[in-house]
């Protein structure tokens, strides 16, 4: 099966759906004649024109609600936004206009739409541009809310984002675009918004993270295995709506939780996850669930702090250690 | 470099098990695709076959013991090489971090799987409360704490499910907390979490003070069974196998959760007897011989159940709603008919499948049957030939059982319990005459089949029984 | 307690005078027909009328939460709407009752929506700020000021990717020129060339601000000028003058797919919102305004056309007649009575 990277995965969903639909098209700063700023967007202006590869003024908070009227009359934008860092000053169109016009019309417009962007800290870029933001969306009813962790899940969930008839919020890992994947050649690959997936298979404890903490998780599973300890990595794929199901047969099998994210701690989208798992896994559970998350700050510039503050594999391993109760 | 290889993943549902054989010796050269043993697991005996190129240093179990999935079980690496630190970080496993910061020579040692009988569960002495790290080895009982038990939520299910009562158990978690591992060592059960085994391993070398807490606390029934000097019982616990606990399993899953009910009906087998003989007789010698060596001095023969199994097979294109399964939302229908058969081996049983059934001979049946029903004896069966049936015979006949109904054997929802040909006296046109009757019974699933159903499918396979040359049609 | 900062700023009245447009001709009324200002008067009137049964609704209970009237403001969106066609969009704030009905709501579906009944137009839903309307394409109502106006952007955009011809109408307020979205809609449209008539209807009040506290430079429309766009300034008070001004920039939007921003000065006879004290302006400012009331002007103007008073007598009953029976059909209709089937839609469109 060809191995593709997780930026032209993405690359291959919009040139796929923009060849399937004429009414899809992409918004966003320096997505034409720059090719995009993490070169997502490459060579999509030269396929399909100054007409559907819109560059847009640095105005977030006009060209998605741009995006949005769109959207209602009949269009299905996708507005990229370089990082998600700056959909804050887009916030209200987001969570006021695109999550409520569905319900603020009862069901006579809706609104199908596509934010995306690369989100989570990348390298040194210091605290305003250090940031996971899913939790805030991931609270807002009327949203869908998708992170993927790997180029597969990257390209079969931004189709069916693009197909989907809500506003999706579509967080890709900042640091993630350069990570490969085997992507089968299909023009039809979608992967339901709402499943999870299981990334590695283990009957001792259960690791729940989207995104980076996927492969984070990955990682310190592989040298758990070597103390003999076999850890399931399992990933929602989209925080909203969640695949409570899968998280909860998992924890079922395991009794074991920990849940990994890179967010902040307070009120992230992990201690959702936690109350889920708990109120279905109640008898089931050997241990308090744990999570494993950045520390409470506002994310540091200098790299070794940077590295103290965001959750690392030894962190992980000492958390499912904590559950096993190794030490 | 050397590494450790752990026990793979041999059967679909497999959690542990049995290293009964090694077919290679320490220091013998492997190419991937080399079977270097055998493992039993909760199916069936499969071939361990390596996935590495090099050389078998070491075996970090020997022949008999039981191992968790992905458990060391060998390293492999490069003629002459160094293996004592990947002896000492498999045998420490999951204790690892103790070991971690300070390399502790001393632990290693201890935990040599050569000096390794404590790897062995079944040896293994009676499990020592938590010591040394264990901030809470020196609570009292958690029973003792005011009344108030502490124990996790999976340690209290797990105690009802095991029969163990949580008041004579030491807690091993924070506060005195009950978690799953002392449940589980309570009963001796102690290897499917990796937070027993290897703690228990690693305790040698821990703090000696723990070592005098009283061992009442801790009982180990297999150990118990091994010294019964100890017990003041006058019975045995036999330990149970893989199959047999995977067999009490499925079947209290079974009786539990699928709706039985059960149709018996007497058919006339003087017919069949008859066709079998003439069956038989035409095949004289010349009929198709077990593949097996050790069965080719026995031409093959036609028994009543590879009729039976014939017959079923037929009755089931011919009545296709039974040849189903219950799926939740929905019934699934099988577009092929693929007949299990129970048999009896050693400490349990196998039910082998003779798949696409319906179209093939009775010759090639019989063939078939016996090969796999010797072969389940050895134990020899791939995992595929035992999985997939999608209705089961069931046959005591030969046994002298004149009738008996069977468990189902899910997801299936229908099988055929077949006694023994009786002579018995018929009425036949107002006359008691002599005649041949078999009884079937058939348990059907209430989800897919109604009364009126099976009663239709048990028609059709009882008229294919008293006509049996349709069964050649 | 702390005084209050910076309220003596400065103060002045705001009249009809201060607020008049210098450059305008507004007391050169547009020649006109019983034919065409009749509709205009009844729709008027109409929103008068269903204006003032909300309310002594919210008065006696029947009707919760905001009510912003827009009586003494609807002229405008009556001379702004009566330019459209039926494909285009109507786009505007959480004072839009008359709006929507402009754009052809019916009274008993809005008023059934302001008692929170099932029948409302959006089901109980919405409420007075969020009427939404498909069959005809009202685009809704919104409650952040401002937030809506990159929206009819976006819906404009939609014509000009389609190339359908149609064009959308934003309606805003004054208080609306000081936020983001405004700016960012506005110059986006300009940017991009998007067929959309920007309306602000400057009703002299943000709340309780006056403009001249809210803004250094009180004409909004002169924002065009900075986005090369074309832009208009007119009293609001004549119904025909502001459908012939709009009818203007539709026209330009429609031919040529470019933008304008109208300022529309007005009034609004009412407080901001039901709870509204109305401290920051005196009676007698507010007296003064009412004088110039375009309802009683358009009344004025249709004698004048001709038209006989029976006739206006009749339909002024007609009027009266509809509003009663939306009345008694939101208080009859049945209660709401579903909300978690619009949160998230099924399906792919």
């Amino acid at each position: 099966m060809p191995v593709q990277s997780y930026r032209d995965a993405l690359n291959h969903a919009m040139r796929e759906e923009m060849d399937r639909d004429p009414n899809v098209f992409i918004m966003g700063e320096e997505v034409g004649h720059y090719n995009g700023a993490y070169k997502v967007t490459q060579g999509l202006l030269q396929r399909f024109s100054e007409r559907r590869v819109i560059d847009a003024p640095i105005a977030e908070m006009g060209f998605a609600g741009v995006g949005i009227g769109a959207a209602m009359v009949g269009l299905r934008p996708i507005i990229e936004f370089m990082t998600f860092n700056f959909s804050l000053v887009a916030i209200d169109q987001i969570v006021n206009n695109a999550a409520k016009i569905y319900q603020m019309s009862a069901g006579q417009f809706h609104v199908p739409i596509v934010f995306r962007g690369p989100g989570g800290p990348a390298v040194q870029v210091g605290s305003q541009h250090s940031q996971a933001l899913e939790s805030f969306y991931a609270h807002v009813p009327g949203l869908k809310v998708v992170m993927p962790s790997t180029a597969l899940d990257a390209k079969g969930l931004l189709k069916s984002a693009i197909r989907d008839d809500n506003p999706v919020v579509f967080i890709e890992g900042e640091t993630l675009y350069n990570t490969t994947w085997e992507v089968p050649d299909d023009g039809e690959l979608l992967i339901p918004l709402g499943k999870g997936d299981i990334k590695r298979e283990g009957s001792h404890v259960t690791l729940i993270a989207w995104s980076k903490m996927v492969w984070v998780c990955l990682e310190a599973a592989k040298e758990l295995a070597k103390d003999g300890i076999e850890c399931e990595v399992v990933d929602p794929r989209t925080l909203r709506p969640l695949d409570v199901d899968l998280l909860a047969s998992s924890v079922q099998k395991t009794g074991r939780c920990v849940i990994v994210e890179i967010g902040w701690p307070v009120a992230g989208f992990g201690a959702e996850v936690a109350y889920q798992v708990q109120r279905l896994c109640m008898d089931a559970l050997d241990a308090p669930i744990e999570r494993v998350t950045s520390d409470d700050v506002p994310m540091p510039y200098a790299k070794n702090l940077e590295d103290e503050v965001q959750p690392q594999v030894r962190d992980v391993v000492a958390a499912v250690r904590r559950v096993l109760y190794l030490d | 470099m050397a590494q450790i290889i752990g026990l793979p993943k041999l059967s679909p549902t497999m959690e542990e098990g049995v290293l009964v054989k090694w077919n290679k010796k320490e220091g013998d050269k492997v190419s991937p695709g080399d079977l270097i043993a055998e493992v039993e697991t909760d199916k069936a005996n499969m071939d361990f076959n390596i996935e590495d190129d090099g050389v078998l240093l070491k075996f970090l179990v020997k022949e008999g013991d039981t191992v968790k999935l992905g458990a060391p079980v060998a390293i492999i690496g490069k003629a002459g090489e160094d293996v004592s630190a990947l002896v000492a970080q498999a045998g420490s496993a999951p204790k690892a971090e103790a070991a971690k910061p300070a390399a502790t020579p001393e632990v290693a040692p201890a935990a040599k799987p050569d000096a390794a009988p404590a790897a062995k569960p079944a040896a293994a002495p009676a499990p020592k409360p938590q010591p040394a790290q264990q901030k809470s080895a020196a609570a009292p009982p958690p029973a003792a704490a005011g009344g108030k038990l502490l124990a996790s939520p999976l340690a209290k299910s797990l105690a009802i499910e095991l029969g163990v009562d949580l008041r004579t158990i030491q807690g091993s978690g924070p506060g005195g907390r009950i978690v799953e591992r002392d449940v589980r060592r309570a009963t001796g059960n102690g290897h499917t979490d990796p937070s027993t085994a290897p703690a228990a391993q690693a305790a040698p070398a821990a703090d000696d003070a723990a070592f005098d807490e009283p061992k009442t606390l801790v009982r180990a029934p297999r150990a118990l069974a091994n010294l019964p000097a100890l017990s003041d019982h006058d019975y045995e616990d036999v330990p149970a196998s893989n199959m047999r606990k995977r067999i009490a399993q499925r079947l209290t899953e079974a009786k539990r959760d699928v709706p039985h009910f059960y149709l018996q009906r007497s058919i006339d087998a003087a017919p069949l007897l008859a066709f079998r003989a003439r069956l038989n007789e035409l095949l004289g010698d010349r009929g198709p011989r077990v593949a097996e060596p050790s069965s080719a001095s026995s031409p093959l023969k036609v028994s009543v159940n590879d009729l039976v199994v014939k017959a079923v097979a037929l009755a089931l294109r011919r009545v296709p709603e039974c040849n189903a399964s219950w799926e939740g939302d929905a019934i699934r229908r099988y577009t092929r008919v693929h007949v299990g058969i129970a048999v009896a081996i050693e400490d349990g049983l196998v039910t082998p499948v003779v798949r696409d059934a319906d179209a093939k001979g009775i010759g090639a049946i019989a063939g078939e049957v016996r090969d796999l029903a010797d072969r389940a004896k050895k134990r020899a069966l791939k995992g595929h030939e035992i999985t997939g049936s999608t209705f089961t015979v069931s046959n005591l006949g030969m046994l002298g059982i004149e009738r008996f109904t069977a468990i189902l054997n899910p997801p299936e929802a229908g099988i055929l319990a077949v006694g023994a040909v009786l002579d018995v006296p018929v009425v036949q046109n107002g006359q008691v005459v002599a005649g041949k009757r078999m009884t079937v019974s058939m348990s059907c699933d209430h989800r897919v089949i109604d009364g009126a159903l099976g009663a239709r499918w048990l028609g059709v396979f009882a008229d294919l029984i008293e006509k049996p040359e349709s069964l050649a049609l | 307690m702390v005084a209050p900062v910076a309220t003596s700023f400065s103060s002045r009245p705001t009249t009809p005078e201060s607020a008049r447009v210098e450059d305008d001709t507004a007391d050169e009324p547009s020649a006109t027909t019983a034919a065409e200002l009749a509709p205009l008067y009844r729709q008027m009137l109409a929103i008068r009328r269903m204006e003032e049964a909300s309310a002594k609704a919210y008065s006696q209970g029947k009707i919760g939460g905001f009510l912003h009237l827009i009586i003494g403001q609807e002229a405008v969106c009556v001379g702004a709407i009566s330019t459209l066609q039926k494909d285009d969009y109507v786009v505007a704030t959480y004072r839009e009752h008359g709006h929507a009905y402009a754009k052809g709501v019916t009274s008993r579906a809005i008023l059934a929506e302001l008692y929170g009944k099932k029948t409302g137009c959006v089901k109980g839903l919405g409420g007075s700020m969020h009427i939404f309307d498909r069959e005809t394409n009202f685009l809704g109502g919104y409650g952040i000021v401002g937030g809506h106006v990159p929206i009819a952007a976006g819906a404009a955009f939609a014509a000009k990717y389609r190339n359908d011809k149609r064009v959308t109408l934003c309606f805003f307020g004054d208080g609306a020129s000081t936020i983001g979205g405004f700016a960012e809609g506005l110059a986006l449209a300009a940017l991009w060339k998007l067929p959309v008539v920007m309306i602000c209807e400057n009703n002299q009040y943000s709340m309780g601000t006056p403009l001249y506290r809210s803004v250094a430079v009180e004409d909004v429309s002169l924002r065009a000028l900075a986005h090369g766009m074309a832009r208009d300034r007119f009293d609001g008070d004549d119904v025909v003058k502001v459908k012939r001004r709009i009818a203007d920039a539709v026209e330009r939007a429609r031919t040529t797919g470019e933008p304008t921003l109208i300022e529309v000065v007005t009034y609004r006879f009412r407080g901001h919102s039901m709870s509204d004290p109305g401290l920051y302006r005196t009676k007698d400012e507010l007296e003064e305004w009412k004088r110039r009331d375009p309802l009683n002007r358009a009344r004025a103007r249709l004698v004048d056309t001709g038209m006989p008073e029976a006739d206006i007598a009749a339909l002024e009953d007609d009027v009266k007649a509809e509003i009663e029976d939306a009345v008694q059909f939101a208080e009859s209709s049945p209660v709401a009575d579903e909300y978690k089937k619009y949160v998230i839609k099924d399906g792919e469109g």
